[in-house]
């Protein structure tokens, strides 16, 4: 496999290229009974051609409303946008109606989901399925259409290809399935892809085929990528470029090595935690973040992770600290109290001496910070 | 692997011994799935074994076969030193008492019409145990997993989270004083910060009420941090039972090794081993493979693996490896066990 020489580094960018996604301070809300849903609440970013970004957080974090938002695909109803803005290649698309943006998806745009069998239809054979795209947005021929779904699915590891065509989605298993729906968003040679949880609802093994296919076609076809998990350990390795979500915003972003080897922001080092690893002996306690994620109705003026926060001190509490860079490039943070700063491990340790934190949580499991 | 034979079995203290649990299912015209095709292993008092393996290999038909959910098609399960199979329906009932299980989907686990302190409440007014201080010991198993009676006992499974709802599962599972706990994913569709809650909280319960374990998961890390011994499953067979630590430093089977290697690490410093047997599907469980079933996906496959199941074989200190080209030597004195007989 020739990607495998870039895993851990990746390869050098090429070119200073112009981002083709800049998002800025875009903000997803939804109205409910019990006031505004601030799902995603003011997210600046900016993607440049042919990287990979990872979009990592909890459930509830806002990572796939962004996502969503991105493409358009959110449902109208009880949405409130209450501002902000989605360029895709210097063209504003974060407003734009269903109808317009259907001139996006699939040749610009595209997206593969969690669930192969929700995402594919059950009563069309995956011939036909592919084809769809190649004859709408490629205004090929029919002959010509199949001829280049047999080379998509020989391309994304497909055996026998021009018999799984007139297979329908249920014949196939998992993995497979998921390779038909990456062919199916790969059709039209899409210049983002966004791929929500690809592989969540697949085994340990067949995880690491398709991020590797994934990989490899990002690469091959010089994709812009952005993979969106809860999962560290999954964009650790395929990523260039890492941000952290919490409570619809963007707490952390870096170059994957700086956010793994600099982490400020303490909810980055706390998800790095939480992950058993295969190398610690068995039974060590594992570190937990304490609480919940926080309800997006009504958000107090302070952090939104003080709450659960091992640092926080009262200034958490009472405001909100903003985006700001860190010593290194591209690296940005949105803490008064960082990890891995002189303010970081005083505010750790007034909150051990106190046993509580500014917001009251209890210290006596944060143990592991100690060292 | 795919392998037989019991060397691997244990004589002291056993609370569960499974032996030749075959488990197969009709999938019409003739045709039969083989889910758990002949395993043996034993769970020790106290102790956690970690179940892991693709799904499909039948782990979680393991679990449900130790309960008799639904009993299995030959084999013994013998628990406390009475075999299971063959008790009739309600001594079968009042057994279940001492096994309970937690699954995978907290949620759909859950009565939704129900408020919690019910739903934890119900083992014992089906059983009639305590009716007369049942309150208190809802409250107390509540408090034990985590959540504030008060707040939650009057409250209704929708109004929780994942994790939320998976404690109050544990609470249900766990008012009975059950001696079993088999946990299938239980914690595979929660975040990591919960997922790492939840496992914390199975440890501390698992000390206080002297719990055996069985603790099913695809997920390799996630096993070995609460097994005491992980058992390893490909196709309806199992691989190698090992000590957890042994698992990831001394792996002797190569379908062990094919699954640790596919774990993600949260480092991108470590560069991913590609190990292009995970390449190849499962075959299907309809028609396994002759001799060895993890040799069509096997990079050592030789002729011998097609021919002859392979047996368990000891590597180590409580170490099993049903495999004829182990990754670790395999030292002699295993030789007068090779040929599958029991310990005990």
């Amino acid at each position: 496999m020739t990607t495998t020489a870039h895993i851990g580094g990746r390869r050098p960018v090429e070119t200073d290229a112009d981002p083709i996604l800049v998002i800025d301070d875009w903000k997803t809300w939804f109205s409910t009974d019990s006031g505004a849903v601030r799902a995603v609440d003011g997210v600046s970013l900016r993607l440049q051609a042919g990287r990979t970004l990872g979009l990592v957080g909890e459930s509830g974090s806002g990572k796939t409303v962004l996502s969503r938002s991105i493409l358009g695909l959110l449902p109208a109803r009880n949405r409130l946008n209450p501002g902000g803005s989605i360029f895709f290649d210097e063209v504003s698309i974060g407003n734009l109606p269903k109808r317009k943006m259907r001139d996006y998806w699939g040749k610009d745009l595209a997206m593969v989901f969690q669930n192969p069998m929700t995402s594919l239809n059950p009563v069309v054979t995956i011939g036909r399925q592919l084809t769809e795209v190649l004859k709408l947005h490629l205004r090929m021929s029919r002959s010509a259409a199949r001829e280049r779904s047999v080379e998509l699915l020989r391309s994304v590891g497909i055996p026998e290809p021009a018999r799984r065509l007139h297979d329908y989605p249920h014949q196939l298993s998992g993995g497979m399935r998921q390779r038909v729906t990456i062919a199916i968003a790969l059709a039209a040679n899409p210049r983002l892809l966004l791929a929500d949880e690809p592989t969540t609802a697949l085994d340990v093994t067949v995880q690491a085929q398709i991020l590797d296919l994934l990989d490899s076609q990002q690469e091959e076809r010089r994709m812009t990528m952005i993979l969106v998990t809860h999962d560290l350990g999954v964009v650790a390795g395929r990523t260039d470029q890492i941000a952290v979500m919490y409570g619809g915003k963007i707490v952390e972003i870096a170059p994957t090595r700086e956010l793994f080897h600099n982490t400020r922001m303490p909810y980055t080092q706390a998800l790095m935690l939480s992950v058993p690893s295969l190398t610690s002996p068995s039974h060590s306690r594992l570190f937990t973040i304490p609480g919940r994620p926080p309800v997006l109705t009504n958000p107090g003026p302070g952090c939104r992770f003080s709450p659960r926060c091992p640092y926080a001190q009262e200034r958490c509490l009472v405001e909100e600290p903003p985006l700001v860079a860190a010593e290194r490039p591209d690296h940005e943070y949105a803490c008064w109290y960082p990890v891995g700063t002189s303010q970081g491990a005083e505010a750790l340790e007034r909150n051990f001496s106190n046993g509580v934190t500014a917001s009251g949580t209890s210290m006596s499991s944060m143990s592991k910070l100690e060292a | 692997m795919a392998g037989t034979g019991k060397a691997h079995l244990q004589d002291q203290d056993v609370l569960l011994r499974v032996e030749d649990l075959v488990v197969e299912y009709g999938a019409g015209r003739g045709k039969k799935v083989h889910a758990v095709s002949g395993i043996s292993f034993d769970i020790a008092r106290g102790e956690t074994v970690g179940f892991v393996g693709e799904s499909g290999c039948g782990k979680s038909t393991t679990g449900r076969a130790v309960l008799q959910l639904p009993a299995p098609t030959s084999g013994s399960v013998i628990m406390n030193g009475v075999d299971l199979t063959t008790l009739p329906k309600q001594a079968m009932r009042q057994a279940r008492t001492h096994m309970q299980m937690i699954f995978q989907d907290p949620l759909s686990a859950l009565n939704p019409r129900r408020r919690v302190r019910d739903i934890v409440r119900e083992p014992l007014s089906i059983w009639r145990r305590g009716e007369r201080n049942s309150d208190e010991r809802v409250a107390e198993l509540l408090e034990q997993v985590g959540l504030d009676p008060a707040v939650v006992g009057g409250r209704r499974p929708h109004e929780f989270s994942g994790g939320q709802c998976q404690r109050i599962a544990i609470a249900r599972a766990l008012i009975l004083e059950p001696s079993l706990l088999v946990c299938d994913e239980p914690v595979s569709a929660l975040d990591v910060s919960v997922q790492a809650q939840i496992l914390n909280l199975l440890e501390d319960l698992k000390q206080k009420h002297q719990l055996s374990m069985m603790f099913i998961a695809h997920d390799v890390a996630v096993v070995k941090s609460i097994s005491d011994r992980v058992a390893v499953m490909y196709l309806g067979k199992l691989c190698e039972i090992a000590p957890a630590d042994a698992i990831t430093t001394r792996a002797a089977h190569p379908y062990t090794k094919t699954l640790l290697d596919a774990v993600p690490v949260a480092d991108p410093d470590v560069v991913a081993r590609r190990s292009q047997t995970a390449l190849a599907e499962a075959p299907s469980p309809i028609a396994p493979p002759s001799g060895c079933r993890f040799r069509t996906r096997c990079p050592q496959a030789q002729a011998r693996c097609a021919e002859e199941e392979p047996v368990f074989r000891k590597v180590a200190d409580r170490h099993f490896v049903a495999c004829h080209y182990p990754n670790v030597p395999v030292p002699d004195t295993s030789a007068a066990t090779e040929n599958g007989e029991g310990s005990g």
